[in-house]
């Protein structure tokens, strides 16, 4: 099969690269423009490893085709931090321990960065609904969940 | 003041950056130019007989570079001839479990493997193979396999006993039986008996990251492996072994690991990507998918439980008894040994018996998950313990305040009791704002349970270097799991006294760090802690001896705080630690390297106390655990925010093997191999996990520090299954506690009991 462009914005910058049909946007990010820090976990939009912001939105990027990426504008793990500086939920996991191996972090800092966000006072059930999608081995939540309030509570 | 300035501190994760910014590099993110694509034909039969492959036609496809299968395996040998003339008994199932040799043992069990110069072409070429197997009844469960006229999986297979081997191969790997003081005599003096029986479902560890590696062999047969497992120098001997390579040749690359809880401590697919790598002249990359790493790696064993205790009517335990059968899966290797010692360790008990059986079946082999074999056993014995409790009338605390074990005791074993926290936990939570605040009203109920677990000890190394400027890095081969570098950092920094910022830790390959065991068995922290603490200690008795010489006094005269020497006679004479460092690069004695090693430090037990109030659906079966409180003995936290994480992440583990994970397989093949079907807990299924912790010194190792890693995943289904009987009136005596389940116990209460499906499927 022969490869089709793809033009789209990542994490600020335009990008024009070939992929394959059948390709999706993880693949694409991972092994086409090595931006590895996008992990995969289960390949079929169940763990949440993978997500990124697309147009605003967070999606399983191992459930989208990186030709409907076209003309998108994407956000990964590697776009969060701006001019040097991190964003308030990387701090927040930092300094409150929500990670372990650090194996689901992109991903749920992406979730947390999409809830807050859209609602930048969430109750604990409202970020627990809405990481539900990522899962995580390590940790059990609970530092997760408390680092997101801290940064609601500006406490980063 | 305080005792420790670093240490006991909750720091920041020394690794946290490179994580939160998707820098730090996990074994799929490694990518080696020329790099082929690895992909593993698996058995669609859970038992058969291999009678042909034919992949002449894969070979053929554009792309494809190299396909193997067991035929490209150096032969036994010759591997017996590298070991001396003897293969054990593992050795060759090691090499039969990630390759199958002639015999298929279960679904998943690899067939051949293909490199290509892309995933998809390597797919293919995997359909091109044509392997005529020859099908056998698949060998389902335990009783099964234990059945006189049960399919043999080996038929070389003599079950491991004291005593006569038996006449004819069978199904049984491991027969244990052990009995301290007279437990018939025990039970005999009793007032009160009980004899319950339990089920535990196999489960997986679930690790979110897959089994993955990458390898390069050169031409002169030197490898090089980038692998995201547990340990670098067991993969090495394992490597080694299998595929008949001086260990000395093999480069084992840590790669940051997504997790592993035990089941990242064997190789699946290293020796197929070294096999491929060398026939294909080029590196060769590797990963597994979710479903191969359900099917085909190790899951927990499932067990089965009868437990006897008796009691006299003032509550003491006089006798128990337990009689357990493992499902092993493919190859022997099953918990029992270690469950027979969890099983009864919260308490003493003048006579244990204990009958034990490890059973192959037609199942992946099941490997370590987190205090390996300690959930089941605990949530059976636990369960009886209450039963006996409310049968004598007290309350279940009251009745382990009667009967918890304490230093000096013995184990199931027959080893005594070092000093252990058993009763501190519980004193704990008299105390506690849980146990104190009332949990009441319909449908609502509160358990608590014990855990124990022994916790492993092993060899560990460390370099601590002193660089010129000052700082320190401390060097070593120790997989950083969830925070080794994090608690190496503050060792060194206290035993140096300099602050956090001068202490780098680097984690290095086989090539260019000293021997150390992986990271399993809750023995990080306090086995390899101390070989840390060792280096440290040598490099600040080396930084001594040549501040020494630059003040021209003996080195036992030179004291040292805060990066300053100076003469115990003389306090003016003294010299600055970053001028003694910057003189190591020019003169002297040179470089000062401080060197830790340890084997072999005694038992630093764990244990736990554990309590979970939960609300219960009658409508639906549906249990909500409400609040949970973990309140566990760590000897000294070094850092009390990891250990408590680790802790959390623990409990979260046992609240899903008790309530919602397990292996459903339908005639030998596993139906639920996808995150969907297999329900670990989500964010939305737990809590707050509250965590107290008590500190109990270690009787070893410096500073009293305990492995943590391991307990917290040992009693949440004993407590939650309290917690329902409470709320309910119906014991669960069957994991995993599913909706489905509870629902069917309520409604057949008040009937004869009948069996519970515990997979909630009938
Ligand atoms: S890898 Fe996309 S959801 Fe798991
Ligand atoms: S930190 Fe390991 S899976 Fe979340």
């Amino acid at each position: 099969m022969a490869k089709i462009p793809l033009v789209f914005k990542v994490n600020g910058e335009q990008q024009e690269i070939l992929v394959q049909p059948y390709q999706t946007l993880l693949s694409a990010l991972r092994d086409e423009l090595r931006l590895t820090g996008t992990k995969e976990g289960c390949s079929n939009g169940n763990c949440g490893a993978c997500t990124v912001i697309v147009n605003g939105r967070t999606a399983d990027s191992c459930l989208v085709l990186a030709a409907e990426a076209n003309g998108a504008e994407v956000t990964t793990v590697e776009g969060l931090s701006q001019n040097g500086q991190l964003h308030p939920v990387q701090k927040a996991f930092m300094k409150y321990g929500a990670l372990q191996c650090g194996f689901c972090t992109p991903g749920f800092l992406l979730s947390a960065k999409y809830l807050l966000d859209s609602n930048p006072n969430p109750t604990e059930h409202e970020i627990r609904l809405a990481i539900a999608g990522n899962l995580c081995r390590c940790t059990g939540y609970d530092k997760i969940v408390r680092a997101i309030q801290a940064v609601a509570q500006a406490e980063v | 003041m305080p005792k420790y300035k670093y240490l006991g501190k909750a720091t920041q994760k020394v690794d946290a950056l490179e994580r939160v910014t998707g820098k730090a590099a996990f074994g799929a993110d490694i990518h080696l130019p020329g790099m082929l694509h690895g992909k593993v034909l698996r058995s669609p039969h859970p038992h058969a007989i291999i009678k042909a492959i034919d992949y002449g036609m894969a070979l053929k496809l554009e792309g494809v570079k190299a396909v193997v299968t067991s035929k490209d395996l150096p032969s036994l040998e010759d591997a017996r001839a590298s070991f001396g003339g003897e293969v054990s008994i593992d050795q060759e199932h090691l090499r039969k479990l990630f390759l199958a040799h002639d015999k298929v043992l279960f679904e998943g069990h690899p067939i051949a493997a293909v490199a290509a110069t892309s995933l998809e072409i390597a797919e293919q070429a995997l359909e091109l193979i044509k392997v005529e197997y020859e099908v056998l009844p698949p060998v389902e469960d335990a009783f099964k396999a234990m059945q006189p006229n049960a399919p043999l999986l080996h038929p070389y297979l003599y079950p491991k006993t004291l005593g006569q081997k038996p006449k004819n191969p069978g199904n049984v790997a491991t027969i244990m039986f052990h009995e301290r003081g007279d437990a018939e005599k025990g039970f005999a003096e009793a007032d009160v008996v009980v004899e319950e029986s339990f089920e535990t479902a196999m489960v997986h560890q679930v690790y979110i990251e897959p089994q993955v590696d990458a390898a390069q062999v050169e031409e002169d047969g030197k490898v090089t492996l980038w692998t995201a497992n547990q340990g670098i120098f067991n993969v090495q001997s394992q490597l080694s072994s299998i595929l008949n390579i001086p260990l000395g040749s093999i480069n084992v690359v840590p790669m940051e690991i997504g997790g592993g809880f035990g089941g990242k401590i064997i190789t699946y697919v290293e020796s197929l990507t070294i096999m491929l790598s060398q026939k294909a002249g080029r590196p060769v990359k590797m990963v597994m998918s979710r479903e191969e790493v359900f099917k085909a790696t190790g899951p927990g064993s499932p067990g089965y439980f009868t437990i006897k205790v008796g009691a006299k009517k003032n509550g003491k335990i006089t006798a128990a008894y337990i009689k357990m059968i493992h499902d092993c899966g493919a190859f022997p290797g099953g918990p029992t040994p270690m469950a027979s010692l969890v099983s009864f360790g919260p308490y003493n008990i003048p006579s244990i018996k204990v009958d034990g059986y490890d059973v192959v079946t037609n199942k992946p082999r099941v490997q370590a998950y987190r205090a390996p074999g300690g959930t089941p056993v605990n949530f059976s014995v636990e369960s009886t313990m209450n039963v006996l409790a409310d049968k004598l009338g007290v309350d279940p605390l009251k009745f382990r305040m009667q009967n918890y074990a304490k230093e000096g005791d013995y184990m199931v074993n027959d080893q005594r009791y070092n000093r252990i926290g058993v009763k501190a936990v519980l004193d704990r939570v008299v105390s506690s704002s849980h146990w104190n605040t009332p949990w009441e009203g319909p449908n609502r109920g509160r358990g608590m349970a014990l855990g124990f677990w022994i916790g492993a000890a092993g060899t560990s190394s460390a370099l601590v270097l002193i660089n010129s400027d000052g700082s320190a890095t401390g060097v070593s081969g120790q997989v950083d799991l969830t925070g080794t570098r994090t608690s190496t950092q503050q060792i060194i920094a206290e035993e140096l006294q300099m602050p956090l910022e001068k202490v780098n830790v680097k984690v290095g390959d086989t090539d260019s760090t000293p021997y150390t065991m992986g990271s399993f068995g809750s023995r990080t922290t306090y086995s390899f802690g101390t070989a840390v603490y060792r280096a440290s200690r040598d490099a600040l008795a080396q930084m001594k001896a040549r501040a020494a010489t630059q003040l021209k006094v003996n080195p036992e005269d030179v004291e040292y705080a805060e990066g300053r020497f100076w003469s115990k006679k003389d306090p003016e004479k003294a010299v600055s630690w970053n001028e003694v460092a910057r003189s190591t690069i020019t003169r002297g004695e040179g470089v000062v390297t401080g060197r830790g090693t340890v084997t072999g430090l005694g038992h630093a037990p764990e244990f736990t106390a554990q309590i979970a109030d939960v609300e219960v659906d009658p409508e639906t079966g549906k249990v909500y655990v409400k609040r949970f409180t973990a309140i566990q003995d760590a000897g000294l936290a070094i850092n009390p925010m990891q250990v408590e994480g680790q802790i959390q992440g623990g409990v979260t583990q046992g609240i899903g093997w008790g309530m919602s994970e397990y292996y459903y397989y339908d005639k030998g093949k596993l139906r639920n191999a996808s995150f969907l079907d297999y329900r670990m807990p989500t964010s939305l299924d737990v809590p707050m996990i509250d965590i107290e912790i008590v500190e109990v010194p270690a009787s070893e190792g410096p500073y009293g520090v305990r492995g943590v890693g391991e307990v917290s995943i040992v009693p949440p289904p004993a407590a939650i299954a309290e917690a329902i009987y409470r709320a309910t009136g119906v014991r669960m005596n069957k994991l995993p506690m599913t909706p489905e389940a509870v629902l069917w116990a309520i409604k057949t209460k008040d009937k004869e009991r009948e069996p519970v499906a515990a997979n909630g499927d009938s």
